[in-house]
């Protein structure tokens, strides 16, 4: 056990992102078989039921993510697509330890940081860093920005003169394009485009290598989208940033990601490199989102109907979890969960029509 | 004459500050059965556009000039009672957030029926009968359990369905629909807008659609406006504004997409964002953020900074912006010279 602990020492850990450029091959950050559920019964008076003569204990839960791998490369930027309530906001806040796993683990760097103490997670959080999807809501109102920028600097280098943290802080405002200037001023002072930008800069602040941003630019303006994209994409350069990208946006996947994970109902059912899975989707659930985004091209492109609605998270589908919308499925997806699995291009597809070749 | 006819349109909020100038010299028409898309992003004015047009602004909101002729009426200055002869009857609304429109605390065949009823003398059966019959035409599953359900009963998808029914209970000429569906999932989305489409061709209606998402326009669309600071500053053909835009900040927006860069390449983005309505730059709205404010001798032009542009043709295009003007001319006295 002691031993377990003293690999998670901050020296430790900053002695392997030494060796960072040899192991390019270990991915940053590897999930493993995560599931999470959210109980919806409250405590455990509200669970008990009294129930023909006997007094049991019923437990709901919305089960938001089942079972789930993935390996976040060094220097990629991962995009998880999906539609509302497919899991996917919840696998950034999970991986970066603000939601706990029901169960499978989460590495960084090979080493497991799910089950880490909030003190001993201090170190991974400074390499760690998450950007959210509404800048009117994450940034303090109560704080200026030179306040905001500051905080994550003085938590994680303690140590850190306040001219070293001022100049950190200018620095940071300088490289997302915020006049270093306006430190004094409030959120509230500046358009939902800077906010954005500050809330960057304050990701940025502490010199991360992995950085989570859920949704964005979902909440700006599309002329105002393509700045803050081209700036994330310019760190990503400079700093050779690996980021997790979650976003309901499949054109802004299109542009910006390296490989794209398409979730439905809190499973993966396609994970590819942009190009092929874009060229080729091969999950029915892909193509029928691929078919659905409203496209500059003259002719209006017949979209991939879906029969029905996303079911319930509370009570899963049998099988595989799309069977009850896919025009393909047959008796085999309805009883069995169907796994990822590869094919050609280095796509992997979790679906039984693939493997068979039907599809 | 077309059905609806909206010339010089200025909307104005009273604010302690002085009015502030929300829409003006806004100028559009609608025929029967077209389909108009008005595009902007936010603050551009595209909604108090949409909400004047019944005059369902609220103070310190009002129109402070301009008109607004439908069916051959002024509707800018008419009465309440008046107005409510057109709204929900001859001209209906669906809003955004379909959360937001339906009563939570009606069942959804409340809703129909009460809407019916406010308009024509009709028995509450007939105007079940009516309900019932729209909820299958926007293909609800199973619509006679649905006319007694709550709205929290209902997914996001279906509640815009029942919007759309209760928008076309009273088969009225015009719908205006305010980003009906940038709450919905794409995949819904496209559902949701092709029954639209589907049901405002088979019944003639005409379709004013705001939307922030071009992808949206282009595909339902047959006319466009784009707004800027509370001003139209193209129109024409949707088609030909989304393959050769001419004004600045509507070939900024189209290629600031990210579908128009090759993956992984930098985007082109407008610099600067939207002025705030209260405190417009002089001349043109658009100048600061402009990258053809200046002329060929590499100087701002002046009438960018002085004057705000007014509308010029440019083909089946009306543009207001100086570059664009310039530009007209010049071809025109080519033409005349070679004519000559």
């Amino acid at each position: 056990m002691t031993a377990a602990v003293s690999q998670h020492d901050p020296k430790a850990s900053a002695a392997t992102a030494g060796n960072r450029e040899q192991d390019t091959a270990a991915p940053l950050m590897e999930i493993r078989h995560l599931h999470k559920r959210f109980s919806l019964s409250g405590d455990f008076l509200e669970q008990l039921k009294f129930k023909s003569g006997k007094l049991i204990r019923e437990q709901e839960y919305v089960h938001a993510i089942n079972g789930i791998d993935l390996d976040i490369r060094r220097g990629e930027a991962l995009c998880v697509v999906g539609e509302s309530g497919c899991g996917k906001s919840t696998v950034a806040r999970t991986v970066m330890g603000l939601l706990a796993p029901s169960q499978g683990e989460i590495r960084y760097e090979g080493q497991r940081i799910d089950n880490l103490s909030t003190k001993e997670l201090l170190p991974y959080r400074r390499r760690m860093q998450m950007i959210f999807q509404n800048p009117y809501a994450s940034l303090n109102p109560r704080m200026t920005i030179q306040q905001t920028l500051e905080e994550p600097i003085r938590l994680h280098h303690p140590d850190w003169s306040k001219e070293r943290v001022r100049d950190q802080v200018r620095d940071v405002m300088d490289s997302v394009g915020i006049d270093s200037d306006w430190g004094p001023r409030f959120g509230h002072e500046f358009s939902g485009g800077q906010r954005q930008r500050i809330a960057i800069a304050r990701a940025l602040a502490v010199d991360p290598e992995f950085i989570v941003a859920d949704e964005p630019i979902s909440a700006l303006d599309v002329s105002i989208q393509a700045q803050v994209l081209n700036l994330m994409m310019e760190a990503q350069q400079q700093r050779n940033l690996t980021y997790l990208f979650i976003t309901h946006d499949l054109a802004v996947v299109e542009h910006f990601g390296t490989r794209v994970a398409v979730m439905y109902l809190g499973m993966v059912c396609e994970l590819a490199p942009t190009g092929t899975l874009f060229a080729k989707p091969r999950h029915p659930y892909t193509q029928a989102l691929l078919s659905a985004i409203p496209r500059l091209e003259d002719d209006r492109p017949q979209h991939i109907r879906l029969q029905g609605e996303v079911p319930t998270p509370v009570n899963l589908p049998s099988g595989c979890v799309f069977h009850g919308r896919c025009p393909h499925a047959n008796e085999r997806c309805r009883k069995e969960v169907p796994t990822l699995i590869d094919v050609e291009d280095g796509a992997r597809v979790a679906c039984h029509g693939v493997e068979e070749g039907r599809l | 004459m077309a059905l609806l006819e909206v010339n010089n349109l200025d909307v104005r909020f009273a604010l302690r500050g002085g009015d502030v100038r929300a829409l003006r010299d806004v100028c559009f028409t609608l025929d029967r059965g077209e389909r108009l898309g008005i595009v902007g992003e936010s603050g551009a004015g595209k909604s108090v556009a949409a909400f004047s047009l019944l005059n369902l602004i609220a103070k310190p909101g009002y129109i402070a000039g301009g008109s607004i002729i439908f069916d051959g009426k002024e509707l800018s200055g008419m009465k309440d009672r008046g107005l409510r002869r057109v709204r929900g009857n001859r001209i209906s609304m669906i809003f955004q957030d379909p959360m937001m429109t339906l009563n939570p605390v009606l069942s959804i065949g409340e809703q129909m029926v009460e809407s019916l009823k406010a308009h024509r003398r009709i028995s509450t059966r007939e105007a079940r009968a009516i309900a019932l019959h729209k909820l299958n035409q926007v293909q609800i599953p199973s619509p006679e359990t649905r006319l007694d359900q709550y709205p929290h009963e209902l997914s996001g998808g279906m509640r815009q369905r029942v919007i759309i029914a209760i928008a076309l209970l009273l088969d009225p000429d015009i719908i205006i629909a305010d980003e009906p569906t940038t709450a919905l999932d794409v995949t819904i989305q496209a559902e949701i807008m092709d029954l639209l489409l589907e049901l405002c061709d088979k019944h003639n209606v005409g379709l004013v659609l705001i939307t922030h998402d071009l992808g949206v326009v282009s595909q339902v669309t047959q006319r466009m406006l784009v707004m800027y600071a509370g001003r139209v500053i193209e129109q024409g053909p949707t088609r030909e504004i989304i393959n050769g835009p001419q004004h600045p900040y509507t070939q900024g927006l189209i290629n600031a997409l990210p579908q128009m860069a090759t993956p992984g390449s930098r985007l082109n983005q407008i610099p600067g964002s939207m002025p705030s309505l209260s405190n417009l730059p002089s001349g043109c709205a658009f100048h600061p953020r402009c990258g053809f404010v200046n002329d060929a001798n590499g100087a701002p032009r002046k009438a960018c900074l002085d004057k705000v542009p007014g509308f010029v043709d440019s083909g089946n295009c009306r543009v207001a912006c100086h570059m664009v003007a310039e530009l007209v001319n010049q071809q025109q006295r080519d033409s005349r010279e070679e004519v000559l």
